[in-house]
């Protein structure tokens, strides 16, 4: 789906929506989950897309001409939902942009049990502030640890990449990827940005790794990278599996109306065989009398 | 007409007795009294800080590690410990074994302010606490969220547990006719109050499924509910075992002779269904081990500390309460209930926090901020626990048991 078409589809959505759901159902159907694919060998570490991020949601903009931020690896942080890394590799050093990987399954998503964490049809997951509760269980489950906390406020927010949410919506690219001078960033649907990938792969085997990071890790997540180099060399976990998270307590909630079924069930059985037991118990002994 | 002006009489009356009732008896300068008010105080400053200026300005907690103490001992371990209220109540209600009948009304009591108390402490570890109702009524159902299960389960099982208390409270109060109604709700309640504390023991070890990379392999496993369901049964009854000593020394005077003669005969049955469950336990958690292949990461610190908790605190405090049981010892007992206590302590604290994010340099300790609210809300339970029992028919054998 192009920029139009999607235009076309959500003016049509908020033109179906106040009449009956069934046209705006049908057509989310065809909807797709947006992404993004980072090209690391672009990236040339002048890190526009910081700034640019910060800017478009009132963070704390970084002074990338002084900070000498290149001279530790920085992580995400509440004040910062997106920060740029340099490794040193055997093909010399590449930058990696960090975020949100916005999950096709979130694990945080999955967590939240006020849906304040909330995986959008258009494919961002975004934080609703005035659901959350503020339990950190999102932080605990997601496997990449980037939602963030505001330990020093006292009506704290948890804060990450929403992949512009707003702007998306509006038929914008996301700030970042507007912001890049290189082409590093590139926005559209996932089924088109694994065909780029694939193909900058099998047009430059000697420049790719022969992997596209998050086609299929923790079940495949929205932004998507191509590097250089083994995806461990520039700070990826490589061991997260290709389960998504939410999978991994699927089981035992699906347990859970068997127990609340089955156990009082079984206790009332064993409650009126015990009862048993004790009036035989009783009526043995008269007879023993 | 009639009916309803004796209702208000009654009403009236009770207020009178209830305010009677708050005033404090006895000394004032106990040694309990000096040590706990101190803490509380300290705790209720630390408090205004921690909502005021947010959680950061009095806990240790960080973005590697959003829980710490509060959850992973308060209400974690906490919970645990309050298994002994369902495993009691399924002995004496559904399975009709009178012997342990005389300590289910103070079991009972304690399972419920452990749940108000430590499940309470949750609040204080939420960043916005005000919307702590979003999961109960509203339409922010997060239905797919093992949190989700485990808060529905809390407040669910304080209100089974305070019916399942009710009638001592009723006969506290002298009604007597709201005493017979409560009374018969108890097998309901019991049977459904079991219910969720099976789903909310293990639930609070699926809560950690999620966690997979963070956990040390040692300690994740696919079976982690099942391995808190069957722990919580032994935290429960060496608890009632260690709590039951000290209530029997504390409040001599309210437990009449008789009870002291048979609490030793209950003692050796709560130990011996410890050692039972111990021995499950730790079979269980040896053919995780054997299965996930594991050998190789017992050579390090991380190794150690996982044979301490499973040899040490699951295994020869087993023996112990097995071998206890066949030589007639109470002394043996009294320490394998602390021990194996210890090592519930260990277990939870291993799983949320201690081995969370095992491989992050910075880890997390807890500040004495966090430890003497801890202390706080452990000390306000033992009060609350303490006025309770000097009032109400707790202890003694009541005629209409």
């Amino acid at each position: 789906m192009d920029r139009r078409n999607f235009l076309k589809t959500a003016a049509a959505i908020s033109v179906a929506l106040p009449n009956g759901k069934t046209k705006a159902e049908n057509q989310n159907v065809e909807k797709e989950f947006y992404g993004v694919l980072v090209d690391t060998t672009r990236c040339i570490g002048c890190r526009s897309c910081e700034v640019a991020c910060s800017l478009e949601h009132n963070l704390f903009v970084p002074d990338i001409t002084k900070d000498n931020a290149f001279n530790s690896i920085r992580d995400t942080s509440e004040k910062q939902w997106t920060v740029v890394n340099c490794y040193d590799t055997a093909k010399g050093k590449v930058y990696v942009k960090k975020q949100c990987m916005h999950c096709w399954q979130p694990a945080c998503s999955a967590a939240c049990l006020t849906n304040a964490m909330f995986k959008t049809t258009d494919g961002p997951v975004i934080w609703r502030e005035n659901k959350c509760m503020g339990c950190r269980y999102c932080m605990v489950s997601c496997p990449f640890d980037i939602p963030k906390f505001e330990y020093h406020e006292w009506n704290p927010k948890i804060q990450k990449c929403k992949m512009c949410y707003e702007r998306i919506i509006d038929g914008k690219k996301p700030a970042c990827v507007d912001a890049c001078p290189m082409d590093a960033l590139m926005f559209g649907s996932k089924r088109e940005l694994l065909e780029i990938a694939r193909y900058r792969v099998y047009s430059h085997p000697e420049k790719y790794e022969p992997k596209i990071y998050g086609e299929y890790e923790v079940g495949g997540t929205g932004w998507l990278y191509l590097s250089p180099v083994p995806f461990d060399q520039i700070g990826f976990r490589t061991d997260l599996g290709n389960t998504p998270y939410p999978e991994y307590t699927r089981e035992f909630l699906y347990a859970v109306p068997l127990v609340l079924f089955g156990v009082p069930a079984l206790l009332l059985g064993l409650n009126m065989l015990t009862e048993r037991k004790n009036e035989i118990g009783k009526t043995e002994e008269l007879n023993h009398e | 007409m009639n009916n309803s002006q004796s209702i208000q009489s009654e009403i009236k009356r009770f207020l009178k007795f209830f305010f009677q009732e708050l005033k404090p008896q006895g000394k004032w300068l106990t040694p309990f009294n000096i040590i706990t008010i101190p803490i509380i105080i300290v705790g209720l400053i630390i408090l205004y800080f921690r909502f005021t200026e947010g959680l950061g300005s009095v806990t240790n907690l960080s973005q590697k590690y959003p829980w710490g103490f509060w959850i992973g001992f308060d209400v974690v371990t906490g919970v645990a410990f309050a298994g002994g209220a369902y495993i009691i109540t399924f002995v004496v209600y559904v399975m009709r074994v009178e012997k342990y009948h005389s300590i289910v009304r103070v079991t009972v009591l304690n399972g419920l302010l452990a749940y108000i108390f430590y499940a309470g402490a949750l609040v204080l570890d939420l960043g916005k606490p005000w919307n702590i109702i979003n999961p109960i009524i509203g339409n922010s159902f997060g239905y797919n969220s093992v949190l989700f299960l485990v808060s529905w389960h809390f407040l669910l099982y304080m209100i089974a547990e305070f019916i399942e208390f009710s009638p001592v409270i009723a006969e506290w109060a002298k009604f007597e006719k709201l005493r017979k109604i409560l009374n018969s709700l108890t097998l309901a309640t019991v049977i459904f109050g079991i219910t969720l504390s099976t789903l909310h023991q293990s639930g609070l070890g699926a809560l950690f499924l999620m966690a997979k990379p963070k956990i040390h392999p040692l300690w994740y496993t696919e079976f982690i509910p099942i391995l808190f369901l069957v722990s919580s049964i032994f935290a429960g009854l060496s608890m009632i075992i260690f709590e039951g000593t000290i209530s029997h020394k504390v409040f001599k005077k309210l437990i009449d002779p008789k009870h002291h003669h048979s609490f030793n005969e209950i003692i050796f049955g709560l130990a011996k269904g410890a050692a039972i469950s111990m021995f499950v336990y730790y079979f269980f958690k040896a053919l995780i081990f054997v299965h996930g292949k594991h050998w190789d990461l017992l050579n390090d610190f991380w190794g150690g500390w996982f044979l301490l908790e499973v040899i040490g605190l699951v295994l020869i405090p087993c023996f112990m309460f097995a071998y206890s049981v066949r030589n007639k010892s109470l002394g043996i007992i009294r320490v394998a209930s602390i021990l194996s206590l210890i090592g519930i302590i260990l277990n939870r604290l291993n799983i949320s926090v201690i081995t969370f994010n095992w491989n992050v340099v910075d880890k997390y300790i807890p500040s004495w901020q966090e430890i003497v609210v801890t202390l706080m809300v452990i000390s306000c339970e033992l009060w609350v626990f303490r006025w309770i029992v000097t009032r109400m028919p707790v202890f003694e054998k009541n005629k209409n048991y």
